[in-house]
């Protein structure tokens, strides 16, 4: 176990190190970070002095050990577009992307997983096609064009919702928040849907699957042959066989909520990571690509760890043989 | 026909079991009858694919879609239990008609304790509380020959070697007291140097607790040292069905006399080891007139037009034309 | 040396396989369900017409919308045909600039599937060929691609490309990248879909690699690329078509997303989901059309890919599910 754990932990600091590499290559090779930190008509003398206190005539390994420091103490450089401090802007940024995102796989997960039991139980009735037929709909309706359809239908013509922004938000100080306000719900039913919408047939489809390849397994059969309840072999047996995907699939999602969330921030204006993200990628504004890379890796990285510990309370088979699984 | 009597604890009358698909029915277990009394076991062999453990899930009522029952009757105890409800035949399942796997690798749930599911068991079948349950529960284990019950009982499944799985699967098929198990082919997936433990396990089980088994095996072996009574099963039909000794040391049936060939007999130096050509036709492919005929070495051709009907020849009953004036032909015994 | 002889038996054996084949479609569940299925029909042909009306847009688009010159103000903002205050001419409305609608969603399918096929023409080249070294050769080179293909698959395609995207980006100057940008934007798809390919490819390599005839070949000393050609890869050949045609709804979609987001085509050849983010300026002033009707068409394109992407997945390779 605390091999296994150790092992996990080491893979996560290889990853990191190396998307911190990527991300420090950036500043280093995409034009000068002096350039786009003093004007044109800087002088000579003052570049020298700025490269000199900012460390970058030193040999660049050196530089890197410098970057990860820097990192590690929350410090990931000024913004060329906006002048700040990233660390500053992402604070700024971060709740009302963490928000919608946490909303989202609630709802993507309180609906999708029911709806994936129910249709993999009841294969041929009525309203399994209909979910299936829903979900096949779900998945080739692109995340921007749910949001706008919302948009039209529930802002423009019927006038229910607010149709961007994120309203109603009380500041905690270390954080704000859009759930203490009924503006801030308001604001948020929206984009959360459109973000959900997509995960939740997701997540029904392989939770579908899953349970119907559970359900040809040899044991349901033999719980079944030893007349256990209907209920007993399916949401006990079957249930709990379903249960590891469903681990990997929340954390996959968690992750992919995080990227899908740069377009429902767009359609709806959300002041969120994603929009941030997006203006530096139009504005080339390096330090900010290079700090959302590295945070995102780490968000990842971190979500993998809690689903390889997820599997191990679940699965007593990993419990023994977590070396041998691990080491491929 | 089989004429219905009392004693009979399990009557399986024309049973038919089919399977649509698009290209026509295809027709797995075609009119097969028979009968198993109390405490008897019959063995039921055939090669694979002959609707042997068709016939067994068909009893259970676990065929999986789209097979289906579409003819005849199964009686438990003279009480129809084919066209039960699913809650009527769940609760028969278990309590009733226990059933082991071929598997004992993947019979078991791996998320849950062995004793978990042995607790489940018992509860769903009987009003215990948790305390008698895992009692009973450690009393199987220990009738079923597991070590240091009191231990094992809060192990995984993936703790236990093949051989202790089974004997776990036997302990979880028996422990409703069922009146029959069937035992789908339960050693095939053993070592073989365990298959004979768990064969004799079964055996004094059953012995002990009154049981009948219905084994469904391929291994005529196994059948010799077990069974009461024997059916032979070829293509989904039954072909021949007697005593397992008569069946044995006097088989009427090519097919049978063909499965016999695999076993030494002891005395009959001069007889060559038989072996049966070909192999069984697909069910889509199944001939016209007796199913065995395109490997029959004693093929006529009536064989090839009419099927034959089981019949009654000395104590067995068996389907073949070469039998229907009861005279048996000399060259065959 | 004998290379040349080795292609051409390959050829004669691939041209067989696909006459042979053909001849058990006549009689295979395949044509059986295909013709079962009115949806799988219905979205065949909605996916052959859009695929002719992208592809012969120049020829039978009603107004050149790509022509600067043939664009005039005063056919800005016009409805519908069937709405009041609308012109015949524009049967679907225009946009802002006095751009046929339909015209322009014709324009802007090709320019999405073109970078749609693109993407995944590369990415089924590359990851096949990944996926038959990894499968084949093994070892470290195996351990390296898959464990890169396990990492890039934790991170969503729209993610991946995006970020593509922005490095090419500042890494090329302004001009440059506008020319490359519809490259970059193929690569970057492609970039972000060759695991798929190369995790299946491998999977049936580590299968075919075992085989006798194989191992036999392996022993009279045919060299390992023409093992891999003659008998891995037809075996791969429809598991690769199945998910290049679940890749193809993908990457339109990533592409409409991107082109939506503002990173994808250039302005100069605008795609579906370019005319949607135009038109989604001028949902709130009640001008619908504008980005309902690419929507509409973008959706109902990938739908019917999914659709036939998912018939052919179950008809023709059962264990891929």
């Amino acid at each position: 176990m605390l091999a296994f754990i150790i092992q996990r932990l080491l893979q996560a600091v290889v990853v990191m190190l190396s998307v911190s590499f990527v991300s420090f290559a950036l500043f280093q090779f995409v034009g000068d970070p002096i350039n786009n930190m003093v004007g044109q008509d800087a002088t000579e003398a003052q570049r020298e002095l700025l490269r000199e206190r900012l460390g970058l005539n030193e040999p660049w390994p050196l530089q890197f050990i410098h970057y990860i420091g820097n990192i590690i103490q929350g410090e990931f450089g000024l913004s060329y577009r906006l002048g700040i401090p990233v660390e500053d802007l992402i604070a700024d940024r971060l709740p009302a992307t963490m928000e919608l995102v946490l909303v989202s796989a609630f709802m993507a997960l309180a609906l999708g997983v029911p709806m994936g039991v129910y249709t993999g139980l009841n294969r041929n009735s009525w309203l399994s096609r209909l979910f299936l037929t829903i979900s096949l709909i779900g998945i080739s309706l692109p995340t921007f064009v749910i949001g706008i359809l919302l948009i039209l239908i529930f802002g423009v013509w019927l006038q229910w919702l607010p149709t961007f922004g994120r309203a109603g938000v009380v500041d905690l100080g270390w954080w704000t928040t859009s759930f203490l306000t009924l503006d801030g719900w308001r604001s948020l039913i929206m984009p959360s849907i459109t973000l959900a919408l997509f995960q939740l047939t997701l997540i029904m489809r392989l939770i579908r699957a899953e349970m119907l390849e559970v359900l040809r397994t040899d044991y349901i059969k033999f719980a079944r042959a030893r007349g256990l309840r209907n209920r007993a072999v399916h949401f006990r047996h079957a249930l709990k066989n379903t249960l590891v995907p469903v681990i990997t699939i929340t954390g996959l999602q968690i992750g992919s909520l995080l990227a899908f969330s740069i377009i429902t921030e767009t359609v709806f204006q959300w002041p969120g990571m994603g929009l941030l993200i997006l203006q530096a990628i139009q504005f080339v504004d390096i330090p900010v690509m290079s700090s959302y890379l590295v945070l995102i890796a780490f968000l990842f990285v971190l979500i993998n760890l809690v689903v390889d510990l997820l599997y191990f309370i679940v699965d007593p088979r990993l419990r023994l043989d977590s070396l041998s699984r691990g080491a491929h | 026909m089989t004429t219905p009597a009392e004693s009979n604890l399990l009557e399986v009358q024309n049973l038919r079991v089919d399977f649509p698909t698009r290209r026509g029915t295809l027709i797995a277990v075609d009119d097969v009858s028979f009968e198993i009394k109390a405490g008897e076991v019959l063995g039921v062999v055939g090669e694979s694919g002959a609707g042997k453990s068709l016939t067994g899930a068909a009893i259970i009522g676990l065929l999986e879609p789209p097979g289906r029952i579409s003819g005849g009757e199964v009686r438990l105890a003279g009480k129809r239990i084919d066209n039960l409800a699913q809650e009527q035949i769940r609760q028969i399942r278990g309590r009733e008609i226990g059933m082991v796997f071929q598997d004992p690798l993947t019979s078991l749930n791996p998320l849950f304790r062995v004793g978990e599911q042995l607790i489940e068991t018992l509860q769903t079948h009987a009003d215990l509380d948790e305390k008698s349950a895992r009692k009973q529960a450690i009393d199987w284990l220990a009738e079923v020959g597991i070590p240091s019950p009191e231990v094992r009982i809060d192990q995984y499944p993936h703790q236990f070697s093949g051989g202790m799985r089974q004997r776990v699967v036997i302990a979880l098929a028996l422990c409703a007291n069922p009146k029959l198990i069937i035992a789908d082919e339960p050693t095939t997936a053993l070592d073989v140097s365990i298959q004979a433990q768990i064969i004799s396990l079964l055996k004094r089980l059953c012995r002990e607790h009154g049981t009948a088994v219905m084994l469904i095996t391929h291994d005529m072996g196994v059948i010799a040292e077990t069974a009461d009574r024997v059916a032979v099963m070829y293509a989904g039909r039954l072909v021949e069905i007697g005593e397992a000794r008569k069946v044995i040391q006097n088989a009427k049936h090519p097919y049978t006399l063909g499965l016999m060939g695999s076993i030494p007999t002891i005395g009959d130096t001069e007889e060559e080891l038989r072996q049966i050509q070909g192999s069984m036709p697909r069910l889509a492919e199944i001939p016209e007139g007796c199913a065995f005929n395109p490997r029959c070495p004693n093929v006529s051709d009536r064989c090839r037009k009419h099927r034959p009907e089981l019949q009654s020849v000395d104590e067995s009953s068996v389907a073949c034309w070469l039998f229907e004036d009861a005279a048996v032909p000399s060259e065959l015994s | 040396m004998n290379s040349q002889h080795d292609l051409l038996e390959v050829n004669q054996g691939l041209i067989a396989r696909l006459i042979d084949s053909f001849k058990r479609a006549q009689d295979s569940d395949l044509y059986y369900s295909f013709r079962r299925s009115p949806v799988i029909v219905s979205a065949f042909i909605i996916t052959m017409i859009m695929f002719l009306a992208a592809f012969l847009a120049p020829w039978i688009a009603p107004h050149q919308t790509l022509d600067l010159k043939t664009l005039d103000l005063m056919n800005a903002y016009l409805p519908p045909a069937w709405e009041p205050n609308s012109d015949p001419n524009f049967l679907l409305g225009t946009d802002d600039q006095g751009r046929d609608i339909l015209s322009g969603m014709m324009f802007g399918l090709r320019i999405s599937l073109g970078v749609g096929f693109a993407s995944v023409i590369v990415s089924a080249i590359v990851g096949t060929l990944l996926g038959l070294l990894s499968g084949y050769l093994g070892g470290r080179l195996d351990s390296f691609i898959m464990r890169v293909a396990d990492v890039q698959l934790t991170f969503p395609a729209i993610l991946i490309a995006l970020l593509i995207d922005g490095i090419v980006g500042s890494l090329l100057p302004k001009a440059a990248y506008n020319e490359l940008k519809l490259y970059v934007l193929v690569l970057a798809i492609a970039a972000s879909q060759w695991v798929n390919f190369a995790r299946t490819v491998r999977g049936s390599t580590l299968v075919e690699k075992n085989k006798e005839y194989v191992q036999a070949a392996k022993v009279i000393g045919v060299h390992p690329f023409w093992i891999m050609v003659r008998h891995v890869l037809p075996n791969v050949i429809s598991p690769v078509l199945v998910i290049a045609t679940l890749s193809l709804a993908l990457a339109i979609l990533t592409e409409a997303t991107l082109s939506f987001l503002g990173v994808g085509v250039p302005p100069t050849s605008p795609s579906l989901g370019t005319l949607i983010r135009i038109g989604q300026q001028y949902l709130f002033s009640g001008e619908w059309w504008m980005t309902i009707f690419p929507s509409s068409a973008l959706v109902i394109l990938v739908l019917a890919v999914n659709l036939l992407g998912d018939w052919l997945r179950d008809a023709l390779n059962p264990k891929l599910r």
